[in-house]
């Protein structure tokens, strides 16, 4: 329905930068730094559960910033394709390089074909089994692609970290050190800190998202530094080497075994008895609007 | 637009939707050719010509489960492998097992990896124990063209449960059968050719609160039952040090004991059996 009128290509590119530029500075920073034993992943982040870190696959981890809904879906994007190349080739096959081109790619088409570009910059790490094979590709909203050697700082006011971080930073820090190193690098310009204004001397545990790519570890590499460990860790205490992982919050209501049904019939939890006699007769009609027009659609998907 | 630029390396529309956190779905969408159940079938019977896994035992224990199989896989009166493996950690704290047409069963269980650990890290937490028993016997479902060929698939699986209410117990076990049906198990179950003989094995020594050790040894001892009448089923090879495969899954997560635990289990059976014999 739009009218074409006439604006030149460099006018619309200016424009559109312009605008996912705007988009991601607004938001908190992200940094990503190599650290002696892997890469370190320090978000800004209040939410405990919308998460800028993930695991993307078993040597490599995503970090982002911008928009959630934007990124979200890139990150599911690049864990599909990690699992498709893994599924059919091998588990060896999958590289950070594969994912950070294919994200690449398609941020680069939405960026010169679409209304609107994405508002987001993305950092796709990898850990190998030196320090000198790790890395670090930094990916825009334009689909630019940088392999960046120590560390990456993303949305919010990087160029004050990345400044910050510059001074700071040195090669083979431990961990402890190295999210000491970042962790005052984010607090500098937070605007939770008493510095610029918040109640806070430092970016306290519960407003940071923390996790690493562990070298060390045997096959995924990934984990989530959180609660008594990240507290730990901040108070540059000797951290406790985790627990056995016995109280594993899941998030799932309590389950009892029910032999002889199928596996969740027989919860007592569930009141729903799967449209069995008795319930039918009691509750007459609930057939009807049941599950009507929740299902999404394909046209969510453009802006 | 947007269909036409996905000819190019970067991701396909499917890829972006954000629908789902099932690998096997999504592959149904983006590549269907990789899933095992969408495949043309012969029109004869294969059965001779595949491979079979043969039996799988599990027990649980008090404070988790165990799952064990034997080495021998055959090809119709041939023994088509004598060390292959029937029992795989489907992830951190479950474990699956494997008889019939092993070629079948080995690419499920590959798939079936894949699809715990992207919806762990698509959704950021574990399925439930119950939700990961629902979605084998969706894949299970899905071979039984397959199955009426003669390349059926029945696996075990068990776990630890992480949700478990308070008192309940956490190690569990699942049985399935060729059309998807899945059932809860009491105590213990067996899968395969040998499974008769290791289930009334299993109900002589089983009882309910066993140690961990006690109930390694019910499964190994088991699983030997099932190899003495059975003859798709291997016993403990002393020769070649081939020795049944067993998982443990409890609070610490699945492990797979080492073989020269297995291989003390076994043969202190063997001893205990032959000393009966010369007494007897």
């Amino acid at each position: 329905m739009t009218m074409p009128y006439y604006a030149s290509a460099e006018q619309v590119m200016r424009d559109r930068s312009e605008y996912a530029r705007k988009g991601i500075s607004r938001g908190r920073s992200v940094a990503v730094l190599t650290y002696a034993d892997g890469v370190l992943f320090i978000a800004e982040n209040p939410s405990s559960t919308l998460h800028k870190v993930s695991e993307l696959y078993d040597r490599i981890g995503f970090a982002a910033v911008g928009r959630y809904s934007e990124f979200e879906s890139l990150r599911v994007a690049g864990i599909r394709l990690a699992d498709v190349r893994g599924y059919s080739y091998n588990r060896r096959d999958v590289t950070g390089r594969v994912i950070a081109n294919a994200y690449a790619q398609t941020l680069g088409e939405v960026f010169t074909q679409q209304m609107k570009p994405f508002e987001v910059e993305l950092c796709v790490a990898e850990v190998g089994d030196t320090p000198e094979s790790d890395q670090l590709y930094r990916l825009t909203f334009d689909g630019s692609i940088v392999d960046e050697p120590d560390f990456v700082v993303m949305g919010g006011q990087a160029d004050a970290v990345t400044a910050n971080l510059r001074q700071h930073f040195t090669h083979g820090l431990g961990l402890a050190e190295a999210l000491r190193v970042g962790v005052q690098a984010l607090s500098a310009v937070s605007p939770a800190t008493a510095a610029n204004g918040g109640g806070h001397e430092q970016l306290p545990a519960e407003q940071i998202e923390v996790a690493v790519l562990d070298r060390r570890r045997p096959k995924r590499a990934f984990r989530r530094v959180v609660g008594a460990a990240l507290a730990a860790l901040l108070a540059d205490q000797p951290a406790p080497e985790e627990a056995a992982p016995a109280e594993v919050a899941t998030g799932h209501a309590p389950s009892a075994p029910a032999p002889g049904t199928p596996p969740g019939l027989g919860d007592p939890a569930a009141v729903d008895t799967a449209g069995g006699a008795e319930q039918a007769s009691v509750q007459p009609g609930t057939q009807d609007g049941v599950g009507g027009g929740t299902d999404g659609d394909s046209t969510t998907r453009d802006q | 637009m947007s269909d036409t630029s996905a000819a190019r390396s970067g991701f396909t529309p499917a890829y972006l939707d954000r629908v789902g956190s099932s690998f096997t779905d999504f592959l149904g969408t983006a590549a269907p050719d990789l899933l095992p159940g969408r495949r043309t079938l012969p029109a004869v019977s294969v059965a001779e010509l595949a491979p079979h896994g043969t039996t799988i035992v599990s027990v649980t224990f008090d404070g988790g489960v165990l799952m064990g199989g034997d080495r021998r896989a055959t090809m119709g009166n041939l023994i088509s492998s004598r060390d292959i493996e029937k029992v795989y950690a489907a992830d951190s704290w479950s474990v699956i097992g494997i008889a019939g047409a092993a070629g079948i069963a080995i690419e499920m269980v590959r798939l079936y990896q894949v699809e715990l650990e992207h919806y762990e890290k698509i959704e950021g937490m574990t399925m439930s124990l119950d939700g990961k028993a629902n979605r084998l016997a969706g894949m299970i479902r899905g071979n039984l063209g397959a199955a009426m060929q003669g390349l059926a698939v029945v696996p075990l699986f068990a776990g630890y449960d992480l949700d478990a209410a308070e008192g309940a117990s956490p190690g569990r076990i699942f049985s399935y059968d060729v059309t998807g049906g899945n059932y809860e198990e009491r105590g213990y179950a067996s899968v395969g050719s040998g499974s008769l003989f290791a289930k009334n094995s299993l109900k002589k020594t089983w009882r309910s609160g066993l140690s961990a050790d006690a109930a390694t040894r019910a499964l190994v001892e088991a699983l030997y039952d099932a190899a003495d009448d059975d003859s798709a089923t291997g016993g403990p090879d002393p020769v070649r040090r081939l020795y049944p495969i067993v998982y443990r899954v409890d609070a610490e997560g699945a492990v797979r004991l080492t073989d020269d635990e297995v291989a003390a289990v076994a043969e202190a059976i063997v001893a205990d059996r032959a000393a009966a014999e010369r007494e007897g």
